[in-house]
């Protein structure tokens, strides 16, 4: 009962601020609302009992971010992008897209068999996690890393160039 | 199966009881500290008429805060310029869920013992710099603005060697539970302020940075910003931005108390007693280093950040990892 009140009340504060975020005319207002929808959603995964995924989804997500879209928004739109209108010339195409993704994953998720079963949560996910990275994943912790660092140094770069 | 109703009771009385002890410990007593070692390391006398020795001076501005008329700047953007010192507030606020103040009997006082408190109290030390900067862009104020952006470039370059220290420190505890590193510690020689002397040092600069004090304040440099990103701000609104950037000192200095002093630990006192002592410590030396040291400037903010502090967090992160294996 409290579990599906939580859950409703998280939906809806995911979703309202979602459609601000794209709806939205004054671009600081979207990239604001995109604070609650990321809070919501760690809410969600708090509730799926996965509060390793919800802390690291606030700090990187909610704390940094957006923080650092705000950032560049507030140093290229004439100081604080307040003037910028920004305007959905696609709203047509949008929707449509949108419907049409929504009806594929529907389709997806009522059509998988889903494991009715109830699985064992790990005692202690933060320990899991970083078990799977070093363990079975860890292609893709390296690689990711790797894509990390470059992206690192080529911000580097091309910042010296304009100097 | 949690009890939903009993929970959200006890989450109201102790945001309550928290909330209170921030404003009333942290805020009220933290300026008025603030005031009188300022006062006593320049040779003045600090505030000394309201009250006895000035006790109540905080007591009086707070109220006389409240009767304040609440500005809106014409062209401010309403909606966030009202929520961005709740932001700001709530967010010194949550960082105090998992911080452990001693323990009473065989119970440790603890809002929350989360198993991932030191990430928790990382991400709630991170929601921060949105207020800060909402207010900054919402007041539509070319000082508040600046402030704001200052303090999002310093906050972002900061939170990186914090969580270093963090990090460095869970590993050698082997655990995220705040409590976990309380209990990990013993001793002068088994707390982390010694065995992690760097990752010490380290958290101490970021989380003075984090705060936005003296010499990072960059943000509210008074003589070049006004006062930076509350410039407009007026009243009780002026007053929660204060209260969080004080709830959150006091949170950054108890935070340092439970990972590196050994939180509620020590010989005869009881445990809150220690807990204080060691938190009012590291409070003091905030103040110390307010009151001792001149402002940096913001590319030597960001060098001591990018080129000394995350390069040695890294280095000790990794000679962590092999003293932890081997």
């Amino acid at each position: 009962m409290g579990q599906l009140a939580a859950f409703i009340i998280l939906s809806v504060v995911t979703l309202v601020s979602a459609v601000v975020v794209v709806a939205s005319q004054n671009i600081v207002r979207s990239a604001l609302s995109l604070i609650p929808t990321l809070l919501g959603i760690a809410g969600v995964y708090i509730l799926l009992q996965a509060e390793y995924v919800a802390g690291i989804q606030v700090l990187i997500y909610a704390g940094a971010i957006t923080v650092l879209i705000l950032f560049v928004i507030m140093l290229t739109e004439h100081g604080t992008g307040a003037r910028f209108r920004q305007v959905n010339e696609q709203v047509l195409p949008g929707t449509i897209a949108v419907a049409v993704l929504a009806a594929l994953l529907m389709a997806v998720f009522f059509g998988t068999a889903w494991p009715r079963a109830a699985g064992t949560l790990p005692q202690y996910t933060a320990t899991s996690i970083g078990t799977t990275f070093l363990t079975s994943a860890i292609l893709v912790f390296i690689v990711t890393s790797f894509v990390l660092l470059v992206a690192l140094m080529g911000a580097i770069v091309i910042a010296r160039r304009e100097r | 199966m949690v009890n939903w109703p009993l929970e959200i009771v006890r989450a109201v009385l102790l945001t309550a009881a928290v909330f209170t002890f921030m404003a009333v410990v942290a805020a009220m007593f933290g300026v008025l500290l603030e005031r009188k070692v300022g006062g006593w390391i320049q040779s003045r006398l600090g505030p000394k008429h309201v009250g006895p020795q000035g006790l109540l001076q905080t007591v009086a501005d707070t109220i006389k805060l409240l009767q304040k008329e609440h500005i809106e700047p014409r062209a401010a953007d309403r909606a966030i310029f009202n929520t961005a010192p709740l932001v700001v507030a709530v967010a010194g606020l949550m960082s105090w869920v998992v911080i452990p103040f001693g323990t009473l009997g065989d119970r440790v006082l603890v809002v929350r013992d989360l198993n991932i408190g030191v990430v928790f109290f990382a991400a709630m030390a991170s929601l921060t710099v949105v207020g800060i900067l909402a207010g900054g862009f919402a007041s539509n104020n070319k000082y508040a603005l600046l402030g704001g952006l200052r303090s999002a470039s310093q906050m972002i370059s900061y939170e990186l060697p914090l969580a270093m220290a963090l990090i460095a420190v869970a590993m050698e505890a082997g655990t995220l539970s705040t409590v976990g590193i309380v209990e990990a510690q013993a001793g002068w020689f088994g707390s982390f302020a010694f065995r992690q002397f760097p990752a010490f040092v380290i958290f101490l600069i970021a989380a003075t940075a984090e705060v936005n004090r003296v010499p990072f304040d960059l943000p509210e440099a008074e003589s070049e910003l006004v006062a930076g990103y509350f410039s407009e701000y007026t009243g009780m609104r002026f007053a929660l931005f204060q209260l969080g950037e004080y709830g959150e000192m006091f949170a950054m200095a108890a935070m340092a108390t439970t990972l590196f002093l050994g939180g509620w630990k020590g010989p005869v006192l009881p445990g809150v007693v220690w807990f204080l002592l060691k938190m009012y410590l590291i409070v003091f030396l905030l103040m110390w280093v307010r009151w001792t040291y001149p402002r940096y400037r913001l590319d030597q903010l960001l060098n001591l950040s990018w080129k000394v502090l995350l390069p040695a967090g890294l280095v000790w992160i990794l000679i962590t990892g092999y003293r932890v294996t081997f």
